[in-house]
Formats: structure tokens, C-alpha cells, sequence
């Protein structure tokens, strides 16, 4: 499930962000911070997390700290799954 | 004191990380009036040199135009220097009013509203018209004004890859159902690239989807489109785009000044409620007074919107055919790209020792690896300036190794 997870994340980036196929994304590459995903759009990465995983972040719980990279993305994401269980 | 050794120190080390980061901006002065041929001193502290100015947004060269600063010399005479007041206590002369008119009628727009900028109106209008109800979806190159008064405003707000209107169609399926208004925010030519935002496609799905429409026409009003009324006329899209901003600081004689143009109430609400409008100082007589005589060039021929078209598509075919790169397109702001920051640069230094005043442009301005410079030309530039142009470049390029 985590790797599937980190899998989809990573291929919605890729999609929904990259202007560029050969630009590299790793589990840690900066999101925010490098401006790959910029602060007005990190609304429908929120969005598509939510809907996929039937979950609800805060906008405090969905800072642009906690959406810096995959990892971080990751944290997050699981602790609400834990949370909905 | 307040501003502390260690206050200064913090500062100073930004500044110094700005530089080491090559993005310290160092500016060179003019030593003579703004137009193709000008005074340049650079280095700082060397002799003034004459070059070919082959950088400014000077499109229709306008800023030194005899009409436009006798224009400028009679406002100044009958109607004073400044006004001393924001526009709705004592700032609002007749001429602000008949400027707001022929600009709002130019465009082809119900109304229209002066600011001290475009910057100033990008500011205002996101906040005076949307709060958190409404969705604000915007071209991810939009210029920096436009992302500023997204922010400063409550709506919710997305933004799509730079004129993909296929991606632009999935966010507005996505906040249709979610949103009172949503508005679609763009620019209408993208000043790095030289490229338009495909209007005609964007007013296809404002419309299916019930948006409405914003472009920042800033690098198009007064020269794109067959009659220079800016790239909704180009794409036949005049009466679809809802709202234009765009300045008076570039082709429309590039002093200073943005305007706002749309439906009466959208004007009202910002002179009501727009915060940069309603606490600045009116646009000065003699700007408004020389804005009134560029309006009257800009209608009355197509004189300067033909020449301009005419040296841009010049320029493109010879450094094209020198074996440059250039990002295609059909305006007058000419990418020639190099991909290395340091290339752009030196080869941007050699053209000035050769006579030709041009800028390196790297990342962050641009994606990284894909340093350029901007080549923009004027109206005012004779086909004999140009030649030596792609000269020069054609003998730095080939010193530098850039072409064979």
C-alpha cells in the first residue's frame, strides 16, 4: 500500500506539475521550496489526496512544510489513514 | 538606534547571498533621452557609450516621440506638474476622465479606470472582486503583479501549465462545482517567451464553463492585433475576455500609469474600494496629457503597429538564418537562447562592446538551462540598426562558439 501510495503521489506530480519529462523527482526532491509545485496549485495535490484516499487535511495540517516533498507528503497522508481507522 | 551593527550585517549577508546567487541586479545608466540610440554608461564610472538599445518596451518608440512629449510639455503648461491628491478628494481633473474614455473605447470596453501602475491595478482588482467563494484560476507564467493581487485576495485559487488549455479544462471541470465565480487569469503575450495565450481557445471554455476572463495585456496593447488593440483582437476574441489591465508604461508611450478596463461596475467597485487606487496619488497632467496624444497615434494609423511587425518578423528570418535558436513566434519580444547562464551573459557583455544593448536573462527569470537573451524591437528601429544587431550577434556567436 506505501509504495503503491508513494507511487501515485510521485505520477500525480509528474502529471500535474512538470513542464518537463526529463526533470528529475525523487521521494525527497523539494516541492515548495524549489518551486516545482507553487503555493497556488498546491491546493489540488490537497484535493487529489483527499478524494483518492478518502481522507480531510486542515489548511494547517496541509502546510506548504508538511507538502515540501513526497516524504513529508507521506507522513501526513499516513497519519490521517491511522486516524480514520 | 534600532537599525543595529547586527541588523546590518543580517542584510548585508542577504544581499551577498543575492549576488552570489548571480541574481544582483547592477543597472546601468542612461545618459541620454530613451530610444534606439542611446548613451550608455557601463561599467560604472567608464566613458558613456553610444549604443543600439535592443532591450526596451519601447515597442512603438513612443518615449521620446516629438508628439508625445510636446504632448507631455502642454500638460505640463495648462494643467500643472502634479496633483497633490488622491483622485477622489481633489486628484480628478477632465483629462483623467477623457483618458478613462478613449482608453475604455480604444479597447473596446465599457469603461475604464487609471492607476499609478499596472502593478498597482493587478494589485487591486482580485480583492475588490472575488473573496472566498470564488475561484481564481491562473496561467502558472503569469507576470509577478498578477500573482501578487491573486495573493492578496481571499478567493480560492489553482493555476494551469502555461497556455494548456487541455490542463486548463480539467481545473475547470474540477472547480466548477466548487466555486460562485471563477475567473480565469492570464497574461496575454508571456514577456519571457514572446508568446501568446491562445484567447480564442480560453474564451471557448470561459464561456462552456461560465468563467470569466482577465488578461494582462501589458506586452500587447497598442501593437498586437491588426489594429494594435492588443491580443484579444488578434485572436478575434474582443468582445469575450471580460477584464484587460495593462499599462502606459510600455507602448503607450512608456512613462508610467496602468489601467483597468471592463464592465461599469467592475470600474465602480475599484474606484470605490480599490485600495492602490484610493490611497495614491492621481496619474500627473503631463502623463495624462501625452497618454491623450499617443491614443490619438495609435488610432488614428497603423503606421507604427506595421513597422514594428515588419522589423520583428526581419529580425527573426536573419538570426534564424544565421543558425540561431530562437523560442518561434510572431511578436516583437525575441528569445535567442543560449541554455548556459554564463553564455547568455557574455555573450549580452560582447554585444554591448559592439555596440548592441541587450540583457542575459537566466534562472530563476526563466527555467534553469534555459538562458537567453530578449531581443525586443521597436518601431523606431530602421532596418539598418537591425543589420548591425544580427551582425554583431552573428560575431560574438561565432567567437564564443555559440554558432559556426
Amino acid at each position: 500500500m506505501s509504495d503503491e501510495l508513494k507511487k501515485k503521489i510521485l505520477e500525480y506530480i509528474r502529471e500535474e506539475y512538470l513542464e518537463d519529462d526529463s526533470m528529475e523527482l525523487k521521494d525527497d526532491t523539494p516541492l515548495i521550496s524549489s518551486g516545482i509545485v507553487d503555493s497556488f496549485s498546491m491546493v489540488s495535490l490537497k484535493m487529489y489526496l483527499e478524494e483518492e484516499l478518502g481522507i480531510k487535511m486542515t489548511d494547517e495540517e496541509a502546510s506548504t512544510e508538511a507538502f515540501d516533498s513526497v516524504n513529508s507528503i507521506l507522513v501526513l497522508v499516513r497519519k490521517k489513514l491511522a486516524e480514520k481507522k | 538606534m534600532a537599525y543595529s551593527n547586527a541588523v546590518r550585517e543580517q542584510f548585508r549577508n542577504t544581499l551577498k547571498e543575492v549576488e552570489e546567487a548571480g541574481l544582483y541586479k547592477d543597472e546601468r545608466y542612461i545618459c541620454s533621452e530613451q530610444g534606439v540610440e542611446i548613451v550608455v554608461e557601463y561599467p560604472r564610472g567608464s566613458k558613456p557609450i553610444k549604443v543600439l538599445n535592443f532591450c526596451a518596451n519601447n515597442y512603438l518608440g513612443l518615449s521620446s516621440h516629438p508628439d508625445v512629449t510636446a504632448a507631455a510639455r502642454k500638460g505640463l503648461e495648462e494643467r500643472g506638474y502634479g496633483m497633490s491628491s488622491v483622485r477622489f478628494i481633489c486628484g480628478t481633473q477632465d483629462l483623467h476622465n477623457s483618458l478613462e474614455k478613449r482608453i475604455a473605447e480604444y479597447l473596446g470596453k465599457e469603461d475604464a479606470i487609471l492607476f499609478s501602475s499596472c502593478f498597482d491595478a493587478n494589485a487591486a482588482i482580485f480583492e475588490v472582486l472575488f473573496d472566498e467563494k470564488d475561484v481564481l484560476l491562473n496561467d502558472r507564467l503569469i507576470h509577478a503583479s498578477l500573482i501578487d493581487g491573486i495573493r492578496l485576495c481571499s478567493a480560492q485559487r489553482d493555476s494551469y501549465k502555461n497556455a494548456d488549455v487541455g490542463h486548463l479544462e480539467k481545473k475547470l471541470e474540477m472547480w466548477k462545482p466548487r466555486a460562485r465565480n471563477i475567473c480565469i487569469v492570464t497574461d496575454g503575450v508571456f514577456s519571457m517567451d514572446g508568446i501568446l495565450a491562445p484567447l480564442d481557445k480560453i474564451a471557448d471554455l470561459a464561456d462552456r464553463y461560465g468563467a470569466m476572463v482577465l488578461v494582462d495585456d501589458s506586452h500587447a496593447t497598442g501593437f498586437i492585433g491588426k489594429t494594435g488593440r492588443g491580443t484579444p483582437e488578434h485572436f478575434g476574441v474582443m468582445d469575450r475576455i471580460d477584464i484587460i489591465t495593462t499599462t502606459l508604461g510600455k507602448a503607450l508611450g512608456g512613462a508610467s500609469g496602468g489601467v483597468v478596463a471592463g464592465p461599469r461596475e467592475v470600474t465602480e467597485m475599484l474606484r470605490n474600494r480599490g485600495r492602490p487606487y484610493l490611497f495614491s496619488n492621481a496619474v500627473p497632467p503631463p502623463i495624462i496629457s501625452a497618454a491623450l496624444r499617443v491614443i490619438d497615434l495609435v488610432s488614428e494609423t497603423t503606421k507604427l503597429r506595421d513597422k514594428l511587425e515588419w522589423n520583428a518578423r526581419y529580425f527573426r528570418e536573419k538570426m534564424d538564418a544565421a543558425g540561431f535558436r530562437l523560442v518561434p513566434g510572431e511578436t516583437p519580444i525575441v528569445p535567442v537562447m543560449f541554455g548556459d547562464a554564463k553564455l547568455a551573459n557574455d555573450m549580452a557583455r560582447e554585444l554591448l562592446q559592439e555596440g548592441i544593448y541587450v540583457i542575459g536573462f537566466s534562472h530563476p527569470v526563466v527555467p534553469m538551462g534555459k538562458a537567453r537573451i530578449r531581443v525586443q524591437l521597436s518601431a523606431a528601429h530602421e532596418k539598418e540598426h537591425i543589420d548591425k544587431a544580427v551582425d554583431a550577434f552573428v560575431k560574438v556567436g561565432k567567437k564564443l562558439g555559440v554558432i559556426r
